[in-house]
């Protein structure tokens, strides 16, 4: 017995040594690497967005930010429902605002398509239940997916109250019309995936191309993107003069996208 | 020994076949073929021989520096300059084709990533 209980020691001693000599080994062959921002790339605390319900509302503003946004993204166009993959779409007021609406609601928004995406929370649930980290939220506020980390448990679909997630029930490439674009991968089957704020295009010092897509259609004001955490900026002052709306908040997840009403 | 015959037999059968992998090339294959990826003129990003060896590891740290920690620009430890960390726009614009250059050994030593999965290989080269 005390011979095994000596050896045990001796072992487990060797064994500590071994790991505090190797952890410094790992450490520097990981730090071989050296990696810098792309120059010119947008940096924030929190991004958000703030969207013009009214100016949104309109049908053609509504296609072109989704045919923007889902052909830079190669987003498959699934038309069977139960299978449909979206990162932007149209939703009606009542159900995007549920806790918004009375008898009484105005016809204006009643009924009405909002167009909704992900909102990029400050306390994503999706993120909490995400048993891999494969989506997680970034330092400058964006609700990031990472495809190669993702097993398709589809826990966040569950836990994002706002239907922002679609899961890749079969290969997508068939379904991405008109043509995949070679700049941004595709996803495979068995992956859940959703809008990125891109963030390609924010590390090119570029904003989301929903904005520019609906404040061309619309003529300007329909969409701002810019830092929440920066109290001079453009969306900050907007939310501070017009009256605006969060989705659900009494959920708690505190969504980074406002409406405009 | 009952069946000492029929034994030794079966014993030789299971050695044989156990081994295959280790005297079918030698014996019956052409143990002098190497893959012969095509290269293009110029330098990599590192050196040949730490791109042979290191390749994987490489694309691994670039996948995660990029989607992880949003640092997308590369500084070469052999030479010092710069490149953006993207298998399609780096990488693929002078391995121009996945069949003559990824492919070649990959198919070769039984690998199959699944890089292509979702990324989107040159065309018409």
């Amino acid at each position: 017995m005390d011979e095994s209980r000596r050896n045990f020691l001796k072992i487990a001693g060797c064994s500590a040594l071994g790991a505090a000599w190797g952890i410094p080994v790992v450490r520097a062959i990981g730090k071989a690497l050296q990696a810098e921002p792309a120059p010119g790339a947008f940096e924030g605390k929190r991004w958000g967005l703030a969207i013009d319900v009214q100016k949104c509302m309109h049908p053609d503003v509504v296609r072109a930010c989704q045919q923007v946004c889902h052909s830079i993204h190669n987003v498959p166009q699934i038309d069977n429902p139960e299978e449909e993959i979206k990162w932007i779409w149209s939703e009606k007021f009542d159900n995007a605002f549920p806790d918004k609406v009375h008898e009484f609601t105005t016809d204006s928004l009643k009924g009405q398509p909002v167009m909704v995406l992900c909102n990029h929370c400050e306390r994503p649930s999706c993120v909490r239940v995400c048993p891999t980290q494969a989506t997680w939220k970034r330092e400058d506020g964006v609700v990031m997916m990472d495809m190669h980390r993702c097993i398709g448990c589809r826990y966040c679909i569950v836990a994002c109250p706002f239907g922002a997630r679609s899961f890749n029930w079969s290969d997508p490439r068939p379904h991405i019309k008109p043509e995949i674009d070679p700049e941004y991968p595709t996803r495979s089957r068995g992956v859940v995936e959703k809008c990125n704020l891109c963030a390609e295009r924010l590390a090119k010092g570029l904003g989301p191309a929903c904005v520019d897509a609906a404040n061309q259609v619309a003529g300007g004001e329909a969409m701002y993107f810019g830092d929440l955490g920066d109290p001079h900026s453009e969306i900050v002052r907007v939310l501070r003069v017009r009256h605006s709306l969060q989705r659900r908040p009494h959920l708690g997840t505190q969504p980074n996208v406002f409406y405009l009403v | 020994m009952y069946d000492a015959g029929k034994i030794i037999l079966g014993i030789v059968v299971f050695l044989v076949l156990i081994t295959f992998p280790f005297w079918f090339t030698p014996a019956l294959g052409n143990p002098d073929y190497r893959p012969e990826p095509e290269l293009p003129a110029g330098k990599c990003v590192e050196s040949r021989e730490y791109m042979v060896h290191w390749h994987m590891d490489l694309l691994d740290q670039w996948r995660d520096s990029v989607v992880r920690d949003g640092n997308r620009m590369y500084v070469s430890g052999e030479y010092g300059d710069r490149y953006e960390m993207s298998l399609t726009r780096t990488c693929m614009s002078c391995h121009t084709s996945k069949e003559k250059f990824c492919d070649r050994c990959h198919d070769y030593t039984g690998v199959d990533p699944y890089c292509w999965d979702c990324h989107v290989e040159p065309k018409g080269q």
